[in-house]
């Protein structure tokens, strides 16, 4: 009886301690953002695609909206209220969760823009102190670390958030892209944003 | 009185000229001023990478510390990568649109800034590190840092500064030296660094590293 009862306990432990999604299915965390984030968090509409997004990306910018430093009219008017309840060890297991889903490219672009985009995106444009976006989110759009992937992203999403930054909203603190952003005229937006759609 | 009448006739017009053109810049007027040129400009244009005071910044590749870097070093850098005798795609694109004079006054400029170092190098191997700043390898041929760099790692002239360097840039630098200076014919004095940096292991360039990334 003591013996049924002592693994009793270790089993109620160790099924708590296991990330509420464990079993097949979604839990009801994850469905939460897909709900707008699409299926499988691949995005939809204005809601960026999360599946292959870097984990500290999406932690980084969970706390950016409890924080209320990202400011955009849609962080405001949806992810302010929908991270609220979110802990940072759920927020660390969202973004894992996500992350690991393999991406699938928007594909939404123009094509007759993405060779231009390709070149603002590896040169930036040293002239007009437009610069190399390369540098910081590798050769393929990936990301590393809290630097966001930007391969695949849907068109209007990326050519939005560039707008944004050009007209003062906020990212996290300490972020260069206002800057960055604050140099791109609209032919730029739209050639990055194009090109950047077909990146897988 | 019809003095001042006139002045206000005068100065009225300019007055709603000038608040036409303070209206917020669009990207589009911005991207067409930087196009114009400017120090202050471009000085922006190089902080969006390297760090807002110059302090160097972590993106896909790490960008170097230019804050209280040595002008003669940086010009020479920048000469460098425009005549590609030391290789970096991103930074011949930067700098071979750059005026000589405009090269100069961009480097003398970080000259005079000192933000905290960076930061986050492991701290494992540090008393290696100073060791081998200070008194270098005379077993495996690598010269003190320090006889050349200064006693703090300031650097003097086209010996750059390695005090406040990041760690990820150090280390990349060092195990890959060849492969990116002295490329060419041409004369160079990153030559003189070459044996050097193949004289060391990878484990004596990381606590060497390490321990410049935190001299002030």
């Amino acid at each position: 009886m003591k013996r049924i009862g002592l693994k009793i306990a270790i089993l109620a432990i160790v099924a708590s301690a296991a990330p509420v999604w464990a079993g097949d299915g979604e839990s009801i965390g994850v469905r939460n953002c897909t709900w707008c984030h699409g299926t499988s968090g691949q995005g939809y509409m204005v809601a960026p695609r999360l599946a292959g997004q870097r984990p500290q990306y999406i932690e980084s910018q969970i706390r950016s909206f409890r924080e209320h430093t990202r400011d955009n009219p849609f962080s405001k008017q949806y992810m302010w209220g929908a991270v609220a309840a979110l802990g940072p060890y759920e927020a660390r297991n969202l973004a894992i969760y996500f992350a690991t889903i393999a991406p699938k490219a928007a594909n939404d672009g123009d094509r007759d823009l993405a060779a231009r985009g390709r070149t603002i995106y590896l040169d930036g444009i040293p002239e007009a102190n437009i610069v190399s976006c390369y540098a910081c989110h590798g050769p393929d759009a990936e990301g590393v670390r809290d630097i966001p992937r930007l391969g695949g992203l849907a068109y209007i999403y990326l050519k939005g958030r560039l707008e944004q930054w050009g007209q003062g909203y906020h990212s996290g603190p300490a972020s260069p892209m206002p800057m960055v952003a604050s140099h791109l005229g609209p032919d730029e937006i739209e050639a990055l944003a194009s090109y950047l759609s077909f990146v897988r | 009185m019809a003095g001042l009448r006139t002045i206000l006739r005068l100065t009225l017009p300019t007055a709603i000229l000038a608040l036409a053109f303070s209206t917020p810049g669009h990207a589009q007027d911005r991207a067409a001023a930087a196009r114009q040129g400017g120090l202050e400009a471009k000085l922006e244009y190089c902080k969006t990478c390297h760090g807002l005071s110059g302090q160097g910044y972590m993106g896909y590749f790490p960008m170097p510390r230019l804050a209280g870097q040595q002008p003669e070093y940086i010009e020479a850098q920048l000469r460098a990568f425009i005549e590609r005798r030391r290789t970096n795609p991103i930074m011949f694109n930067v700098a071979h649109v750059l005026s000589p004079s405009m090269l100069t006054a961009l480097a003398t400029h970080f000259r005079g800034l000192n933000p905290k170092p960076f930061g986050g190098a492991p701290r494992g191997s540090l008393s290696t590190g100073k060791r081998i700043f200070e008194d270098g390898l005379p077993e495996a041929n690598v010269p003190a840092c320090s006889a050349c760099h200064g006693t703090e790692g300031h650097g003097q002239n086209e010996i750059p500064r390695l005090a406040g360097q990041l760690y990820a840039y150090t280390v990349g630098q060092l195990t890959g030296w060849r492969k990116e200076r002295g490329q060419g014919s041409a004369v160079d004095t990153s030559a003189i660094m070459a044996p050097t940096a193949h004289n060391l292991t990878r484990s004596q360039i990381e606590a060497v590293a390490a321990y410049v990334s935190y001299l002030q």
